[in-house]
């Protein structure tokens, strides 16, 4: 995100520059101990935030699927063969081999383990060296899902006799170079491919785009209205200000799980008063619901029901916000304006229409934008009240389903970068016209 | 009395207020009595009509307390005249008592709307000011009645699901009234199990523990950030101010599947600790974008006094900014633990082992089909209990929170 850069040149004045190039021994010093101060949050920001941002680009470039996350591992079980009762007597002890993944070679396998003490070795394995009590196996490369068992030969000698120890005391340290496909150089396409292939793909990415305009949208209308009831003083004033910010403080599964039960299409209370008012005949399943017919002056047309009440969440819990930073807003409007436009005979309306408006219009565009980008990138509240189901799934809730639902973690990245794309550009945009309009 | 747009825009105001009004009142009644009533909406609107127009028949000067009590009885007149004396389709054998306040409610809520609309308009043509005002406060008083509604009543049926059980709210969705004569151990009955079956006790250690971490990390990491970024000088000051909000831009979305993948291969995912790394990550730049804000604001002759006086950066830092930044720090704090209180998406993805779930992740365990609803909502309460109160204790702090840290959601 090197966006920031065209700004600067513009409003960094000149003198910091010339400064820069005589730099001081207190200014080094000063600038010294910025950076260490700063050091923590680079390193966190660093880790947590860029490395994954870039990682992302890796891994969408990869066939890997979530059980990929578990390396393949060489997994061996010892145990004795034969009796060794006493002095001189034989056995075997047996190793038995195989690759944990079914499907995934492991290179360069080798085995040791140690030999308890009082066994003489009689027949070793030909992939094996002994040297002391140390054995040292060296197996060669393992296929996906290859089992193999093999065995040494060894004689029980008195001091085992008499104090016998299980080989199995010592479990066989096993060494492999199994291929991580997270790390491995091996790219391909075929997530990208198939992400833009598939037919879910731009009816998914238009349903982003209705819900995040119409989301912001409802929002800040929403947050307008509450802000234009609180701006004049009344008893009661901030008590209302703390409940209309109740939607947002409140934690979102808290909230989203309680909208599903108000609007439970059998049990819902919200249902149930709808139909004792006439207004609907049966339960209408209102996060299920793809589409409904409408009659609207004779025209028929299809309604996203579920798509326009997740919208309605939206606008329901986020609406707060943008009535605080409104309300801040209409709060610093000096009141001469009202009263000289009072004394001229504007209404009501045309005051708001023709002095609000205008100097509102500044902040309601740059909650537009922020908002746009933070709906945009909004998961929990859809994830959380559909699924993404009827209708409703969004770019990152695609990003879940593909990654997670379908274990595809390469192709759930892919998707994720479309998004991240999409959010460079609206990041553009942002430093185009808001932030220029801020300073 | 004369007949203008004036008349006919208190009919109007009138007739609106009847429809709020008595819808208003006639679900209430049925959520808290739990009565099956529908409230008949023609008559409220011709109630609040009448009203309006018994008002309308004196100038403003002459309009009286006994014409609003006028008013009033006209209302009620009206509204039983028009419902055959049912308001609410119910006999009025049935609750009396609750029906006959609901009524006088509907009847007063309406007189006084319309007092307050139309208290000083005539009858007559209306200028166009006046027609405003008036317009503009029938608006205002439907905003602050459907704000009021859509905020209380999810938090409403929040609370009264939690005590109600399975079967009677299949029975009577409507019924959200609490028998008080079950005792407390019954009627909290879903929340006594919450805290001895399903662990809430537990979890909500836990989401206290990750929520006061994150917001102790945070500060460390961010107070020497934002002091450096508010008060020296370095080549890439500007730069950095400026574009440490551009971390916010980031969707979490796009960082879960990289850190769902290296966290597991550490063996980090399933833990607490995983937690304490990506929240204040999350966190640190807005919280170090609030602060750099408001160091800015304290005067700096005061640190420059503490440097004179043989005091270190760090001690100046310690000794003299922090103080004067308490406020500052309060607000960000609360705001820090608001948003890893309520977090979802990391808590949900990497913790499955039910030990050390935070409350978000136990109350989503909770949404299964063997978990009866009171239990989910019980939890939902649980969860939001704590982060409200907090809020309103601190209101000022966190609403100044929620401004300077720009407009996260």
């Amino acid at each position: 995100m090197t966006t920031a850069t065209p700004d600067t040149p513009s409003q960094s004045p000149a003198p910091p520059r010339k400064k820069r190039r005589r730099i001081g021994p207190m200014e080094r010093r000063e600038a010294r101990l910025a950076y260490s101060l700063l050091m923590p949050t680079f390193a966190i920001v660093l880790g947590i935030v860029l490395f994954p941002l870039i990682a992302n680009f890796w891994i969408s470039a990869k066939p890997v699927r979530l059980g990929d996350l578990r390396p393949p591992r060489i997994i061996a079980s010892e145990r004795l063969r034969g009796d060794l009762a006493k002095a001189g007597d034989e056995a075997r002890i047996e190793y038995r081999v195989r690759n944990s993944s079914q499907t995934r070679d492991i290179s360069n396998v080798t085995l040791s383990d140690t030999l308890p003490v009082g066994l003489s070795l009689t027949k070793p394995d030909s992939h094996c060296r002994v040297t002391g009590r140390k054995i040292m196996c060296e197996l060669g490369d393992w296929e996906g899902g290859s089992r193999e068992r093999f065995s040494i030969g060894v004689k029980a000698e008195q001091a085992y006799i008499d104090k016998p120890v299980k080989p199995r005391d010592s479990e066989p340290v096993l060494t492999g170079k199994a291929n991580n496909i997270l790390t491995n150089f091996e790219f391909t396409f075929d997530n990208f491919i198939g992400v833009f292939n598939s037919r879910e793909f731009w009816s998914v990415f238009w349903v982003t785009i209705a819900y995040t305009v119409f989301g912001t949208g409802g929002a800040l209308i929403l947050g307008l209205f509450a802000a234009l009831l609180l701006n004049k003083k009344f008893p009661g004033r901030s008590i209302l200000r703390g409940l209309f910010l109740f939607p947002y403080v409140a934690p979102v599964i808290a909230v989203a799980f309680t909208w599903l039960i108000l609007l439970d299409p059998f049990s819902g209370t919200f249902n149930a008063v709808l139909q004792k008012m006439n207004i609907a005949n049966e339960g209408i399943n209102f996060f299920g619901s793809r589409s409904v017919p409408l009659t609207f002056f004779g025209i028929t047309f299809e309604f996203p029901l579920a798509l326009a009440t997740v919208i309605a969440f939206e606008a329901w819990r986020y609406f707060p916000l943008s009535f605080l930073f409104i309300l801040a807003r209409m709060q610093s409007i000096s009141s001469d304006m009202y009263e000289a436009a009072e004394v001229d005979g504007a209404t009501p309306l045309q005051q708001f229409w023709h002095i609000s408006m205008p100097q509102l219009i500044g902040i309601l565009s740059t909650l537009f934008l922020l908002r746009f980008i933070w709906t945009f990138n909004k998961f929990d509240d859809i994830f959380l009240l559909t699924g993404g189901a009827a209708g409703t799934r969004t770019l990152t809730v695609d990003v879940y389903e593909q990654g997670f639902a379908l274990s595809n973690l390469g192709a759930g990245a892919a998707v994720a970068v479309v998004i991240f794309l999409m959010l460079l550009i609206f990041a553009v945009v942002y430093f185009r016209f808001v932030h220029r309009e801020d300073s | 009395m004369r007949i203008g747009t004036g008349f006919l825009l208190a009919i109007l105001s009138g007739l609106l207020w009847g429809i709020i009004a008595i819808a208003i009142a006639g679900i209430s009644l049925t959520l808290i009595s739990g009565l099956p009533s529908a409230p008949v909406l023609s008559a409220g609107a011709i109630a609040g009509a009448v009203s309006a127009a018994i008002i309308m028949l004196r100038v403003p000067k002459l309009r009286t307390n006994g014409l609003y009590l006028a008013a009033f009885m006209g209302a009620i007149i009206a509204m039983l005249a028009i419902s055959f004396a049912a308001p609410f389709t119910e006999p009025f054998a049935t609750a009396p008592i609750g029906q006959a306040i609901a009524i006088a409610i509907i009847a007063g809520a309406v007189t006084l709307a319309n007092r307050a609309c139309l208290n000083d308009i005539e009858s007559g043509i209306l200028k166009r000011y006046t027609l405003d005002v008036v317009i503009v406060r029938v608006l205002r008083g439907f905003g602050f009645v459907f704000f009021t509604v859509i905020v209380v009543l999810p938090f409403y049926v929040m609370v009264m699901t939690s005590l109600k059980s399975q079967q009677s709210l299949f029975q009577n969705p409507l019924d959200l009234s609490v028998d008080l004569k079950q005792g407390t151990g019954s009627l909290f009955n879903s929340y006594v199990e919450l805290f001895t079956k399903f662990h809430f006790g537990r979890f909500l250690l836990i989401s206290t523990i990750v929520s006061v971490s994150t917001v102790l990390i945070t500060l460390a990491f961010s107070i020497p950030g934002a002091y450096a970024v508010a008060r020296l000088r370095f080549p890439g000051q500007n730069v950095l101010s400026k574009s440490v909000l551009l971390i916010y831009l980031v969707p979490m979305i796009v960082l879960v599947i990289p850190l769902y993948s290296v966290f597991s291969q550490l063996g980090l995912r399933n833990s607490i600790i995983g937690l304490l790394i990506v929240y204040p990550a999350t966190t640190v730049p807005v919280a170090l974008y609030m602060l750099q804000g408001y160091f800015r604001g304290l005067p700096v002759e005061l640190e420059e006094a503490g440097l004179m006086d043989g005091l270190g950066r760090l001690g100046v830092i310690w000794k003299i900014t922090l103080p004067l930044a308490l406020p500052a720090l309060a607000s960000v704090s609360l705001y820090v633990f608001m948003i890893a209180w309520n977090e979802f998406l990391f808590a949900f993805m990497f913790l499955d082992d039910p030990k050390i779930f935070t409350l978000s992740r136990g109350v989503v365990s909770l949404n299964s089909s063997e978990v009866p609803r009171q239990h989910l909502m019980a939890g939902a309460v649980v969860a939001t209990i704590p982060i409200l109160v907090i809020f309103l204790w601190f209101e000022r702090f966190l609403v100044q929170g929620l401004t300077s840290g720009s407009v996260k959601g």
